[in-house]
């Protein structure tokens, strides 16, 4: 079977590439917006922490 | 009988190393693309089409290896009974699927351009990828019909096991068929030159990078939210107006209380009582 030319089997290469960084991408991309969750949430117990020490300590006479 | 918490020190750490093994991956990647594009010649009956191969054929393989390595991880949960195993083994599982689904559009889309069609049902090497991708598309649901975190984790390492044992045994069934279409890249027929050869080795070891270092990203966020939940747990424990985050999840849970399964009748899904809490000393107030 001779091999297609380039103008054919072009979009058929660039398509794959694609598809293979576009799965890349999305999957850190997916990652990147769960670790803002999870900052989100270390921000707000840093403020509880802040808080609960601040509870603590007693009035300084 | 209630394990007691690892102290948080004591946990593994999966960040080490990331940035390097990012940086390689990258580079790695650069390098293969650099050497299919622009190095190694169209090959002589496929022309430029042949060069999805440098793509398919590495996922494929890194995809297969890493249900298997799934298996083998699953392998040490069940022997030692620590839950970060299962975790290890639930993301290579996982990310094997996101490289499966990269191996079957890549490939349907060679076959297209080759072919004329985008699946052929009666080629042995893609119907039998396709029955591993769809076995394994079910782990995830299995582990989320699952609520109890040590039953879910004991019979998803079992599934694990018994399906990695059965891709080496399929691959192999694949190989010993003689009706096929599909090329043969390595083995006794393989008759690779060497610039072909080279260039698809480097492929693969970027690809091989690449899997490891999406594995250890994706450990290091699970880690971390885990480690995130147990400081929760530990400064909401004597309050009662905060109401601690939980909820049916497919995904490992290392920092979920240890206790056993319930054993009574109906008592599945039951909701246990967090673990003990590490032993961490809180300065008195002066």
């Amino acid at each position: 079977m001779p091999g297609l030319p380039f103008h054919t089997a072009g979009p058929y290469v660039f398509a794959a590439y694609i598809v293979f960084f576009t799965l890349v991408v999305v999957y850190v991309a997916i990652m990147a917006v769960r670790l803002t969750r999870v900052q989100r949430e270390v921000v707000a117990l840093t403020e509880l922490a802040r808080q609960q020490q601040m509870d603590e300590t007693p009035p300084t006479p | 009988m209630a394990r007691p918490a690892q102290p948080i020190s004591a946990q593994a750490t999966y960040g080490s190393g990331l940035r390097k093994l990012t940086i390689a991956a990258a580079a790695l990647m650069l390098l293969a693309l650099t050497m299919v594009f622009f190095w190694v010649p169209n090959d002589a009956d496929q022309g430029f089409l042949q060069k999805i191969f440098y793509i398919h054929v590495p996922l494929a393989i890194i995809s297969l290896c890493g249900f298997v390595a799934g298996g083998v991880l699953a392998i040490f949960h069940l022997r030692t009974g620590d839950r970060r195993w299962d975790m290890r083994s639930y993301v290579a599982i996982h990310l094997s699927l996101v490289f499966a689904v990269g191996t079957l559009i890549t490939g349907s889309i060679w076959a297209r351009g080759s072919w004329g069609h985008w699946w052929v049902w009666s080629e042995p090497t893609l119907v039998s990828f396709l029955i591993v991708f769809l076995l394994y598309a079910t782990y995830q649901p299995l582990r989320f019909a699952i609520e109890d975190p040590e039953r879910q984790a004991r019979y998803a390492s079992v599934f694990a096991i018994t399906c990695g044992a059965f891709v080496p045994l399929n691959f192999l069934a694949v190989r010993l068929s003689t009706q096929y279409l599909h090329p043969r890249v390595l083995g006794e027929t393989s008759n690779l030159p060497w610039k072909f050869a080279l260039t698809f080795y480097v492929s693969l070891l970027a690809m091989t990078v690449l899997f490891v270092a999406l594995w250890k990203f994706e450990m290091t966020a699970k880690q971390t939210r885990a480690q995130v939940r147990t400081l929760r747990r530990l400064l909401t424990e004597d309050r009662s107006d905060f109401v601690p985050a939980s909820g049916r999840s497919a995904a490992p849970r290392p920092d979920a209380p240890l206790t056993p399964a319930p054993t009574t009748p109906g008592s599945a899904g039951r909701v246990h009582p967090p673990a003990p809490a590490p032993a961490l000393t809180r300065t008195s107030p002066r």
